[in-house]
């Protein structure tokens, strides 16, 4: 066991800083360091350099065209684009459908989706959840009916799917849908790929509590789906299912952003005036910043620890739910406490300043307007990708035998 | 001992819960909020005509003699219906301290209109290094002719959008932090000199940033005894952090109810999610917290006049603790057990959640406030 790294990984980690620096465009890494949402174009731009040097990818292995790191190298790739200040690569298509397909598709399936996925060249969202179907996942109602035309074999699917971040830039979305009403509840759905762009798929915006638009409503209304677009046998979506859901649940643990957020505290409370003197001067303010610091290295060490026994060949167990517990209370409180440093300037509301470009100005320091819309925003993220309740039930169940 | 309203006060109790259920469905509320200034002068004249406004003060001031329970009963409608009229900047902040410290022309020409709905205040003493520090003052106030001269800045100065005055803590002598020299100014919102940025605020209230550049006042614009306001200021704070209090509780009270009526109804699993312990628990410690902070709140609405300045300052400072902590508890948890609807624009139970937050953060957050509350129990 050894915690430092080998000459060849530091090789590495320069090799991607360079690569960032050279790639990154300046407008984008200022909105990540000054906490504005970024538009299609920061994520996708980014997205299709990272795919040119095949690195967008970056979990897969060789044999489908990802770059076959070893767990090191995944760490210091995520660890030094989040000290870049990259924008998070959006997960929907190589973290997610990605493997899904590599993993369950056919061969025709990967030469068709996976090159796309790669390069950015097209964009996927996530049709999970539905209206009734939330932290009870496999009790969802979008129906898939088989049908038969001149054209081939069909889908006719009806439903509502909710949630779905990033739907309004999606050209295709992957679903779990109901094939068999007649089977028991997981045994009836199985996992469709859907052009955003067939007839009867509509997109709504659903307006979140800090004036941010990312998630929306998809309706799906006779939507005419080939059957070649299902991934693995009818009825057995739900094994695709729950395979994404393991590796979506590591993946929000979020740790080399959480910690870029930590630094981006410490320089708050270094700014932010108290008494003649600083914030970071409160012995009371800077215990809390420590706590939350080490929280971060607890959660690090402990991702690390179940990466490495993913890279002895082992999938990713169900103990990854405590990485997504922890994760995204730790997010949540990296955002509490720097609303809390802000003060009394986290309350003007400046949503053209998070939002748009634009000329408007600060009405405190170049901190303060990201602050509480932050706070309020992540609550989110003890609630998505399964809430923390359905984690440690998970956790409970099937690592404890509870 | 005796905890129970009197038959006044349940009246008042009454007639503002009538007032936000008639004028403060949640969907009134967002078009409230959505006008220009951000509140109704319909709104302002009823409660004018209903006492409200005068109800705290004294008789001789031109109120009708009652106190901070009353204040509390009112506050906690407010926050129940999250009412976004300018109330506490301009009845418990001005209106406090024009009663406190205003010599008789000035209640005459500021309080009386006030108490009648005519006038409305904002108190401008934050600056950008002030955090919560009410004695950290740089603008200042310089003796001109037989009058002032102010100049400086001012921040997130509530309700200075719509006040016909601003009253402004100002340093008139002592060093940058000092309590003694620091004077009180009651000066016209559109004097010369006075420059206003104005924007809305995470809780769809209205505040300003304001510029003074030397702004001419009278001798007669000084409230109360020059280089002597700092009891004055934090005496009003305190009663207005204990109004807020009542606001709180009655934010939890809405939201607690929200969340309630929602886990009974919303199925997962076959059945109501209130059926899961894990969030019946959840839900028992909203209850409990939302008890603690109306104790806090009674406890600190009945100190709040008491002649020891300790007693007052230690009441306000252990009812802002305890609704800072008991606010984020019932917020937070409200949210995460209404899900992904709990994050939406769309339900009213993120606008309280935005509000319990801002409460905290004014006029000095829980951290600061167990602070205070430490220092005044260890020196007792």
């Amino acid at each position: 066991m050894d915690l430092a790294l080998k000459p060849e990984h530091k090789a590495f980690a320069d090799e991607v800083r360079a690569f960032a620096r050279a790639n990154l465009s300046p407008a984008t890494k200022a909105k990540t360091f000054s906490g504005k949402h970024y538009d299609k174009d920061d994520h996708i731009q980014w997205q299709k350099a990272l795919g040119r040097q095949g690195w967008l990818a970056y979990t897969w292995p060789r044999k489908y065209g990802g770059p076959g790191w070893d767990v090191t190298q995944r760490f210091l790739f995520e660890n030094v684009l989040a000290e870049e200040g990259a924008p998070r690569i959006i997960p929907f298509g190589p973290k997610m459908v990605g493997p899904v397909i590599y993993t369950f598709g056919t061969d025709e399936q990967k030469e068709r989706f996976l090159p796309g996925i790669r390069s950015s060249e097209v964009s996927w969202c996530q049709g999970y959840s539905e209206p009734g179907a939330g932290s009870d996942l496999a009790s969802l109602r979008t129906k898939a009916v088989r049908a038969k035309d001149a054209t081939g074999d069909h889908y006719i699917v009806n439903g509502q799917k909710t949630w779905t971040s990033f739907a309004h830039w999606g050209d295709w979305i992957f679903c779990l849908v109901r094939t068999n009403p007649e089977a028991k509840i997981q045994e009836g759905i199985s996992f469709l790929l859907i052009d955003m762009k067939t007839p009867g798929v509509t997109v709504r915006p659903i307006v979140m509590l800090d004036g941010a638009h990312h998630v929306n409503d998809v309706f799906l209304d006779n939507v005419k789906v080939p059957v070649e677009n299902r991934i693995g046998k009818e009825g057995e979506g739900w094994t695709c299912a729950k395979f994404l859901l393991a590796n979506e649940r590591l993946g929000i643990a979020e740790v080399p952003s959480s910690k870029r957020g930590v630094r981006s505290l410490k320089d708050i409370a270094r700014a932010e005036p108290m008494d003649g003197r600083t914030l970071a001067d409160d012995p009371a303010f800077t215990a809390q910043i420590a706590d939350l610091d080490l929280q971060v290295q607890a959660l690090e060490m402990s991702e690390l620890r179940a990466l490495s026994t993913m890279a002895l060949g082992g999938a990713p167990g169900p103990e990854v739910s405590t990485l997504k517990i922890r994760g995204s209370e730790i997010q949540q409180r990296i955002t509490e406490l720097t609303m809390e440093a802000v003060g009394a300037y986290a309350a003007p509301y400046q949503p053209g300043l998070l939002f748009q470009d634009t000329n408007e100005t600060p009405v405190g320091p170049d901190h303060a307007p990201p602050a509480a819309p932050r706070y309020f925003n992540f609550r989110k993220t003890s609630i998505y990708g399964g809430s923390n309740e359905i984690q440690k039930n998970i956790v409970s169940k099937m690592v404890l035998g509870l | 001992m005796d905890l129970s309203l009197s038959d006044e006060q349940k009246q008042l109790q009454d007639a503002a819960e009538r007032f936000v259920r008639d004028k403060y469905t949640f969907e009134n509320r967002r078009k409230i909020a959505a006008t220009e200034k951000g509140w109704l002068t319909e709104n302002w004249a009823q409660m004018a005509e209903l006492g409200w406004l005068g109800m705290a003060f004294s008789e001789e001031d031109g109120g009708y003699g009652g106190g901070p329970i009353e204040t509390m009963i009112v506050m906690e409608q407010f926050g129940k219906g999250l009412v976004l009229e300018p109330f506490l900047p301009t009845v418990v902040l001005g209106g406090g301290m024009i009663a406190k410290a205003g010599s008789k022309a000035q209640k005459e020409s500021l309080l009386a209109p006030m108490i009648e709905g005519k006038k409305q205040f904002a108190f401008a003493w934050l600056e950008r290094q002030s955090r919560y520090n009410l004695a950290d003052v740089s603008l200042k106030a310089t003796k001109e002719g037989n009058g002032w001269s102010l100049s400086g800045h001012k921040g997130v100065v509530y309700n200075a959008p719509s006040a016909d005055h601003i009253i402004v803590l100002a340093r008139t002598s002592g060093s940058a932090r000092e309590e003694k020299g620091l004077t009180l100014f009651v000066v016209d919102a559109k004097a010369k000199g006075i420059t206003r940025r104005d924007y809305p605020t995470q809780d769809a209230l209205r505040a300003s940033e304001l510029t003074f550049d030397k702004v001419s006042v009278g001798a007669d614009a000084v409230l109360g005894k020059v280089d002597d306001a700092f009891g004055v200021v934090e005496d009003a704070v305190d009663h207005a952090i204990v109004a807020l209090c009542a606001e709180a509780t009655g934010c939890m009270d809405a939201i607690n109810a929200a969340t309630l009526e929602y886990i009974k109804t919303r199925k997962q699993f076959g059945v109501p999610i209130g059926k899961f312990q894990v969030l019946q628990h959840r839900m028992v410690d909203c209850f409990t917290n939302a008890q603690e902070a109306r104790s806090m709140t009674l406890m600190a609405s009945l100190k709040i006049d008491d002649k020891d300045s300790v007693v007052r300052r230690k009441a306000a400072s252990g009812a802002k603790v305890q609704i800072g902590k008991s606010g984020k508890f019932c917020g937070q948890s409200a949210v995460q057990m209404h899900g992904g609807m709990g994050v939406t624009d769309e339900l009213s139970v993120s606008h309280y959640f935005k509000r319990l937050t801002m409460i905290d953060l004014m006029f000095g957050n829980q951290q600061h406030h167990l602070t205070r509350y430490s220092n005044l129990a260890m020196a007792a």
